[in-house]
């Protein structure tokens, strides 16, 4: 992989109107990597996982400066197609939101309208090799037509997963995607970003500490907008360099 | 450094370092108790020290328990992580410092039935040696002093010199009259056991530098870690 860079953000800043949410944050994101970004809340990390694929454009009265790359490719640039980004950098949130259709049809859906096929063989190929990637297949698979919203919350939390990987993305974003989950559920989860990385780049977002310690690669700690720390998640969590993160991660909160 | 959020967590930290800080001290004096009992004859003390040695192995047994409910229980990280490492590192070393003093009362208490090989000289010098970097090594880890538990990895060698110094003067005494014999090897072997307090030290400090500064200085690598 060597020093390979998935997304490359440089000197960003972001404004909710006046106010400031991110100050001066670089970073390189590796492909194939679990990046986990952690922080009290406040701290600008959704903010930051949400300007990775434009998400704050919905926001009224947002702002970015600075330069976020996707594969050397200007995200904000006014050529760049974001329906087309957002399949490219899918996301996954804190509460599981499938839509109120049947489990196949969740899947089904992204492909059908990304016009990626309309074929129902080819549909029924793509919905068994997802689900299986989210590590659902076994549990649903005799029961495709029944509502996705008799799912358990943690399958659920898998079936928005293979919802965004049915589209072929290339970075999956995961804002707290555990943090509504039982441990039982929570240790599928993170069994399966452990599998994912093989094939995508993952961001997440946590406050479980212990969650971005044990599936992350490199950890982010953010303070106050800005990015205090970036780091091998080992060598984060075992001796970090700065003062901040020491305190932060320590449970020495100022 | 600041405290810690949680109440509970910092205290459970301090009674671990309490604990330790105990235990060393104990260690400490049990070896210049056993040296004493050397030098004014007191079989009285050789006893004493031999005694204290159940308090140490409690102490022992208590802090590793104490580290491993922490481990569990509060899943520390960075510097607490490696304070914790160090603790359940370094406290196997104290014990056996312990024991070393116990091994030394054992044979001050068979020494004192005889009359004197020799004037001492060079031991009291070498014991003095060797609980100086003891105790620097705990001054180390007490104040999180990394320079200083550098210091003590280094002085070691001092010890060991001086324990090559003994025994070539004890040999000459042995080879002189075999009736030294019985009695030279017993010095030896007290010197043989401040040899062993001078590396127990050692690795107190070299745990103490990664505890301080997250570097592995063991076995003459400098790794950071990564």
């Amino acid at each position: 992989m060597g020093d390979q860079v998935k997304i490359s953000v440089n000197r960003a800043n972001f404004f909710y109107g006046m106010q400031q949410a991110l100050q001066d944050v670089t970073i390189r994101i590796r492909p194939c990597f679990v990046t986990a970004l952690i922080g009290p809340s406040g701290c600008g990390k959704s903010t930051f996982l949400r300007a990775l694929n434009r998400m704050n454009d919905l926001i009224p009265g947002t702002r970015l400066e600075g330069r976020v790359e996707l594969d050397g490719e200007d995200v904000y640039s006014s050529s760049m197609d974001v329906i087309q980004l957002r399949r490219r950098v899918g996301m996954i949130f804190q509460r599981s939101n499938p839509f109120p259709m049947s489990i196949y049809e969740n899947v089904a859906y992204g492909p059908r309208v990304n016009g990626l096929t309309k074929k129902r063989p080819e549909l029924d190929i793509i919905v068994e090799k997802t689900l299986r990637s989210a590590a659902l297949w076994d549990e649903v698979k005799d029961r495709l037509a029944r509502s996705a919203m008799s799912l358990s919350g943690g399958q659920q939390q898998r079936l928005c997963i293979a919802r965004a990987l049915a589209v072929e993305p290339e970075v999956l974003l995961m804002d707290e995607p555990a943090s509504a989950l039982d441990p039982i559920s929570t240790a599928k989860i993170e069994e399966l970003i452990y599998e994912l990385k093989r094939a995508y780049t993952i961001v997440i977002v946590t406050h479980n500490m212990q969650q971005a310690a044990r599936v992350s690669d490199e950890t982010g700690f953010f303070l106050n907008g800005r990015l205090v720390e970036f780091a091998e998640t080992r060598k984060l969590f075992t001796a970090p360099a700065k003062r901040e993160t020491e305190d932060y991660i320590t449970g020495r909160f100022g | 450094m600041p405290e810690h959020t949680s109440k509970h967590y910092e205290q459970q930290l301090r009674l671990l370092k309490d604990k330790l800080l105990l235990m060393s001290h104990q260690a400490e004096q049990m070896i210049a108790d056993a040296m004493r009992a050397l030098s004014e004859r007191r079989p009285s003390l050789a006893e004493e020290v031999i005694s204290r040695d159940d308090t140490l192995d409690q102490l022992e047994v208590e802090i590793d328990t104490l580290c491993y409910q922490i481990l569990a229980l509060e899943q520390p990280v960075a510097s607490d992580l490696r304070f914790i490492a160090t603790a359940l590192k370094i406290v196997r070393d104290i014990e056996r410092i312990g024991d070393t003093a116990v091994n030394i009362a054992e044979r001050a208490r068979e020494l004192i039935q005889e009359p004197e090989l020799k004037k001492l000289i060079a031991l009291p010098i070498m014991a003095e040696a060797a609980q100086r970097i003891l105790k620097e090594s705990l001054d180390a880890f007490v104040n999180s002093d990394a320079d200083l538990a550098q210091k003590v990895v280094n002085e070691d060698d001092t010890v060991d010199d001086l324990y090559e110094q003994i025994f070539r003067e004890l040999l000459t005494y042995m080879l002189e009259d075999t009736r030294n014999i019985s009695r030279a090897l017993k010095l030896i072997f007290i010197a043989k056991n401040l040899e062993r307090v001078g590396d127990h030290s050692a690795n107190i400090g070299e745990m103490v530098v990664f505890m301080v500064r997250g570097q592995d200085i063991r076995h003459g690598t400098r790794v950071d870690r990564r």
